[in-house]
Formats: structure tokens, sequence, C-alpha cells
């Protein structure tokens, strides 16, 4: 192990080390918050039983869906924006000032719209993920060195042979940190609205637990949360890291 | 300058338009139940706008929202140049925060009401959660590629760390250190007014919340379209100074 996370390891385990002092000392209050070791407890005893399976099964599904939407459809307009110049020109602005604007502001209307199910979770996920999807697939293109597609056509490489051979491998580091910030904004589309207002998900019962003063269940449940975004997002941040380094790029 | 500028203001005004087209395009298709059309939201929003309460919303939102930012900035700063300057705790900590970003962080915001009650302080330290990121990562990342020519003058010169922050990478980090400010600006704004969209009594953030309990769509809209404009039209003009910056180096 490298030097830097023996130091993040300390870090981590200070931090927890501490609140499990500051708690059992009493300086937090028990109504606040549990000892971390109380908290990893609940959180074997929750997943043993499997109270909690319908409601992660069900924002895993949804957080999925929203991703796969995502990724085709930022994969497909990034694609042929870069065929359009006009419109791409267009759409900057929008494209610049996207992650400004406060998507969750658009959820009340979506719950209007398409009533409390699924839908508005995904819709809301989607359309925070597509964009950065959009920009990335844009940025990945626009750096496929000309030479390679100059030595393409010398070589008269179809279309499809092409994307499969020239563009995709030079495109694909950028293409991988849109899907890294993809599943990270789904998870976060997903589980916000569910916490905002829905019928059940992880949020749904982070929410609910807290207006039940229910912390034996609240807690466990946002660890869980950050357990799993932690996870993924450190095996995409690999992948990616490794992408680059094969390209010579970091 | 203005040859440059004359087709970026046509795209804008063309994007604006589709999105005004789809707006009504929708309403059409969704009905009054569910959205207002553009007309009906600028009549609405003009009456609301005008309101008494309706200032006191504002007022709630931006004062939470301008000590988050400060602090933000504050604290954005101060963090970033010291993982930028320290190498170690930098490689250490940068994937942490990175890590962070990724979490859904409304699911912390029981802890943060649990921690600082009900009021302002829940609402502040849920926007500077959001908005501190982009501006440690980015100040960070400035700091550390500062050219090295430069950081070697200033040996050369005899600064002290101070110096070396306030004459050398401070100056050579202004232009990433902006775009972080933005971003951060943006995220700040999101933080403020999720937090308002629960366990709050007052702000823009409530006041959609109430829309919904209401069923007024009315509201929804208006409150949503103030909020796109005013997030939209501020990130445009940071947008535009950032680029500049970028350009002058």
């Amino acid at each position: 192990m490298s030097r830097s996370a023996w130091y993040r390891l300390l870090v981590v385990a200070g931090a927890i080390a501490l609140l499990e002092v500051l708690c059992t000392a009493g300086v937090i209050d028990r109504i606040t918050m549990q000892p971390p070791h109380l908290i990893a407890r609940d959180l074997v005893r929750m997943l043993v039983s499997g109270r909690m399976n319908g409601a992660i099964v069900k924002t895993l599904s949804n957080t999925l869906l929203a991703l796969v939407l995502a990724l085709v459809v930022g994969i497909v307009v990034g694609a042929s924006l870069h065929r359009f110049r006009a419109l791409r020109d267009t759409l900057d602005p929008l494209f610049a000032t996207y992650y400004a604007v406060p998507v969750f502001a658009f959820y009340p209307f979506f719950i209007v719209v398409f009533g409390l199910g699924d839908l508005p979770q995904v819709l809301i996920a989607f359309m925070l993920g597509v964009v950065a999807v959009i920009v990335n697939t844009l940025n990945g293109l626009d750096r496929v060195p000309a030479v390679l597609m100059k030595t393409a056509r010398i070589m008269r490489l179809s279309p499809a042979d092409t994307a499969l051979r020239v563009t995709l491998p030079s495109a694909g580091p950028y293409i991988v940190t849109g899907i890294k910030l993809a599943v990270a904004y789904a998870f976060i589309g997903v589980i916000g609205s569910e916490f905002i207002m829905s019928r059940g998900g992880i949020g749904y019962e982070i929410s609910y637990a807290y207006t039940s003063f229910d912390n034996a269940t609240m807690y466990p449940l946002i660890v869980l949360i950050l357990l799993a975004s932690v996870a993924i997002n450190a095996a995409l941040s690999g992948w990616e890291r490794r992408l680059l380094a094969r390209r010579g790029l970091r | 300058m203005s040859a440059a500028r004359r087709p970026g203001l046509r795209n804008a005004l063309l994007l604006i338009a589709a999105l005004a087209a789809i707006w009504q395009g929708l309403h059409w298709w969704a009905g009054d139940v569910a959205l207002a059309s553009p007309l009906a939201t600028l009549r609405y929003t003009a009456k609301l706008v005008t309101g008494e309460s309706f200032g006191m919303h504002v007022f709630d939102t931006l004062r939470a929202f301008g000590i988050a930012f400060a602090l933000s900035v504050v604290i954005g700063l101060l963090v970033g140049f010291w993982l930028g300057f320290d190498r170690l705790s930098g490689d250490a900590l940068e994937p942490m925060i990175v890590a962070v970003y990724a979490i859904p962080k409304l699911t912390l915001y029981p802890i943060l009401l649990l921690a600082f009650g009900l009021g302002v302080s829940a609402k502040v330290a849920f926007g500077v959660l959001h908005g501190v990121i982009p501006i440690i990562l980015f100040t960070l990342a400035a700091v550390r590629n500062t050219r090295p020519i430069l950081i070697k003058t200033g040996h050369v010169l005899k600064l002290s760390r101070l110096q070396m922050a306030r004459w050398i990478l401070f100056p050579a980090a202004v232009p990433e250190i902006f775009t972080g400010l933005r971003v951060g600006f943006a995220l700040t704004l999101i933080g403020c007014l999720l937090a308002e969209m629960f366990a709050s009594q007052r702000g823009l953030g409530y006041l959609l919340m109430t829309g919904i309990g209401l069923h007024n769509v009315e509201l929804i809209t208006s409150v949503t379209l103030l909020i796109v404009v005013f997030a939209a039209s501020v990130s445009v003009v940071l947008l535009q100074i950032d680029r500049r910056l970028h350009r002058r180096v």
C-alpha cells in the first residue's frame, strides 16, 4: 500500500474512532447519532433480516434503467451532434449552463404529469446524467487524432470499422469519464427524488425513518448508500485511470 | 470581439425560442392540470413577484445562499491551497473528496438537520456541503499545475510560503479557481434550494413544496421558471468572465 493510501486509511479510521468516543462519552447525544459500532451492527442485522431488500431492489433497478437510458441517448446524441456543427453550436450554451440549473426543481412537475410511480424518479436521474454523457462523448470525439482518421480513410475502412477500431478506442477514456459521472448522477437522481417524495426505495426509507425518529434504521441506510456509492465510484475511477494510462494520457 | 459574440447571442436566442416552443408543446400535450402555459406562467409570475410574502421567501433563500457561498469560498480556497501545497495530503484526500461528490448528499440531510436544527444554519451547511467540493478540487488542481518555472523563481527570491501563495500561486491559479467558483456557485444554490424543500418554512424551495401540496400548478411552474432563469443567467455571466480569464493566460 502506498503512503497516501495509509494516510487515507488513518483519516477514515481516526474519524470513526472520534465519532465513537464522542458518542459513547455523551458529547453527541443518542437522539442525534448512534455510535459507529451500533450503526455497523444494525446495518448487518438489517441486511441479514432482508427487510430492506424490496427498497434496495427498487432503487437499484430504477438507477440501472436511468443509467442505461442516459448512456444510450447520451452517446447517440453526442455522436450525432459531433456531425452537425450548427446544431451543436446552438446547444452549446445549454450544455454550459445545464448543471447550474437545479434539475430537482422539475421533480414536482414530473409528479403532477406522471403520478407518483417510478417514472418521475427515473426521468430526473436520466436528465441529470444524460448531459454529462453527451458532453464527454463530444469531448472524446474532438480528441480523436486527425492522423488516425486519415489512416482509416487510407485503409478504406468502412464507417462501422472506423467507429469500432479507431474512434471508439481513442475516445474511450473520455466516454468512460461520462459513464462514471452518469452512474453518480443516476444514483443521486433516484435516491434524491425518492427522498423528496415517493412511495418506496432507499431514499424513501431514510426520509421515513427520519420523520419517525428511527435512528436505528436511518443511520445504517445512510452508511449503506455511502459505502455503495464510494465503492462504485472507486471502481469506475480505477477503470478510467487504466484506460487513460494505456493511452499514455496520464 | 463583437464578431465572436454575435453568433453566441444568436445561438442563445435561438435556444431560448426553442425551449419556449417545447414548453408550449408540453403544455398542449399535458394540459392545464400538469403544466401552466408560458404566457399564463409569466402572468402568474408577475403577480407572484409583486405579492407581499414573495420578497420574504426570496430574501430568505438569498441570505442562506449568500452565507453558504461565502463559507464555501473561504473553506474551499483554504483547503484547496493546503492540499495543493502538501503533496501527501493532496494525494491522500483528493480521492475522498471526489467520492463525496458522487454521494447522493440528500441522504445526509437528516444528519445535518439533527446536528444543526431546523432553520437557516442547516440550509447553509447543506449549501456548503455541495458548493465547497468543486472549489477545493479546482483550487487543488490549479495550485498543483502551476508552471514549475514560476515556483523556482519564487524560491530564488526566497519568498515565504505566504508570499508564495499571494504573489505566485494565486495569480497563476486565478482562471482555474474561478472555474471552481463558477461550479461551486451553481452547486451551493442547488444545495440551499434542496435543503429548503424539506423541513423549512420559508424560501423558494419551500414555495415549490407548497405548490405540490396545494396542487398549484401555476405556482410550481412560476417558481421553477424563476429559479432556472436566475441560475442560468448568473451562470452565463460567470461563464463569460471565466472564458475571458482563461484566454488571457
